[in-house]
């Protein structure tokens, strides 16, 4: 499915913002994300798999807090890192 | 090009300060990781090639990277330190920032020491590719009161730091904790004791407390094995085999104080160190006092100090100098450099004699290393 990420992670990506990764789950599409593209899934959820404090994930535009949320193949997914602070 | 290397740490990257060993010319290479958080940068003296760096963007999690091309490329942790997932639905650590670095000794030549915010210490041994808690001090039922609690921490977190090794026995460990205080381990990390007596802690409301101090900066040297300490109401030094931390501070001027961040040792002498006082006064504003900013220097293992400020502001200079935002070179006269939050960076190449900008407009300065290059 598309995944849609911000420009802080498009180090991880050849500077591609719109990818593809699949999952049955939020938690296999991040982990699936990882082995694409290593490092990017603990920039994103912390060691106790949460969600970073100013990281959003939306599936189809609406936000999403939990890991264990199922997926369907034509999902999208985005994620968002907050920008705030100088 | 084999050399001299002064790596500045900031909050917008890392910069590479470029010389020979004659210390005239200088250039800069940089920025690395431009727009991250760079706590600590630090060259591998034990090949003089390899370069770890502690690298958070904004709100990203936290990470490493390491060069082994002297920061021509770089690569991150595969496994960047973290904290074990709690079992059951507890509420578990995570790692907020990768805060300090330190080498391993020279017989384990992959070995790195990691200290992070919130308290933990990790280990390599891979030369910073994977990163592993040490169990005997992140997994210590005590751990938690001697920090303090995460309610306690400073405003940006507490912080793990200081890594040293013993120079007559690396398995001799100690770290700085703020808060916590000093800790030393024996056994490469498998237990921990406290080492804070002496210690004023003027926050705690036990005066001989175990734990919980503010240690700022603590320094072993890597010949005698001396330890001394900057913490957040002085400058100790502890002569084994006595149990207790001796106020050295108490000899500097009583204007000046003995608040400030950083400490640093001569290489080689074990009597000489120099500290970068700062007003501790009223809300703590940190800077230096009066505005007039200076190192102190002592060369009788504190006894007495004397003022360096030639070449300094000798007014209206309102920056601070952060813990790990001062450090020597090997070289003989000793060359010294301290970065600031104003971002710049000055060094004495005369052991403080004389002061001299190495460069201006830079980030905010969070570490500054220097180290000879292969």
């Amino acid at each position: 499915m598309k995944v849609v990420l911000p420009t802080p992670l498009a180090e991880y990506t050849a500077r591609r913002r719109e990818v593809e990764a699949q999952g049955a789950t939020l938690d296999e599409l991040l982990r699936d994300l990882d082995r694409r593209y290593p490092g990017i899934r603990f920039r994103v959820v912390d060691e106790q798999d949460a969600i970073r404090a100013h990281i959003k994930i939306f599936v189809n535009r609406s936000q999403e807090s939990r890991l264990a949320r199922p997926l369907a193949p034509d999902d999208e997914v985005l994620v968002v890192a907050a920008l705030s602070g100088g | 090009m084999p050399g001299l290397r002064v790596l500045v740490g900031t909050r917008k990257g890392l910069f590479v300060l470029k010389s020979d060993r004659r210390r005239r010319a200088w250039s800069m290479e940089g920025p690395h990781f431009l727009g991250q958080i760079v706590n600590h940068a630090v060259l591998d003296p034990r090949d003089g090639r390899t370069i770890v760096a502690a690298v958070r963007a904004g709100h990203l999690g936290p990470t490493v990277y390491r060069s082994q091309d002297g920061g021509k490329s770089w690569k991150e942790s595969a496994r960047p330190p973290a904290f074990p997932k709690a079992a059951g639905g507890a509420k578990g650590f995570s790692v907020s920032h990768v805060f300090w670095l330190t080498p391993g000794p020279a017989d384990a030549p992959g070995r790195w020491y990691a200290g992070t915010s919130p308290q933990g210490l990790f280990v390599s041994d891979d030369g910073g590719r994977t990163w592993d808690g040490v169990a005997g001090f992140n997994e210590h039922p005590d751990r938690i009161t001697w920090i303090g609690g995460l309610q306690e921490a400073p405003p940006d977190g507490g912080t793990l730091h200081s890594i040293n090794l013993d120079p007559r026995d690396p398995r001799h460990l100690y770290i700085g904790m703020s808060a916590g205080g000093a800790f030393e381990s024996r056994d490469a990390g498998a237990t921990w004791s406290p080492m804070n007596r002496g210690c004023a802690a003027d926050f705690l409301p036990d005066p001989e407390a175990e734990y919980g101090h503010d240690v700022h900066c603590l320094r072993v040297h890597p010949r005698s094995g001396d330890l001394y300490q900057q913490n957040h109401c002085g400058i100790y030094r502890f002569d084994r085999p006595a149990s207790r931390w001796e106020r050295i501070g108490r000899a500097m001027p009583k204007k000046i104080g003995d608040v400030g961040f950083p400490l640093v040792l001569h290489p080689r002498d074990p009597a000489t160190l120099w500290v970068f006082p700062m007003d501790g006064g009223t809300v703590w504003p940190r800077v230096p006092i009066e505005g007039k900013p200076a190192a102190y220097r002592s060369r009788d293992r504190g006894a007495t100090w004397e003022r360096q400020d030639e070449g300094l502001p000798r007014a209206q200079a309102w920056y601070t100098v952060k813990r790990q935002a001062m450090g020597a070179d090997p070289l003989d006269p000793v060359g010294l450099y301290f970065g600031t939050t104003g971002g710049e960076v000055w060094a004495s190449f005369d052991e403080g004699e004389r002061w001299d900008c190495l460069c201006l407009h830079l980030p905010h300065v969070y570490s500054v290393e220097a180290a000879l290059a292969a």
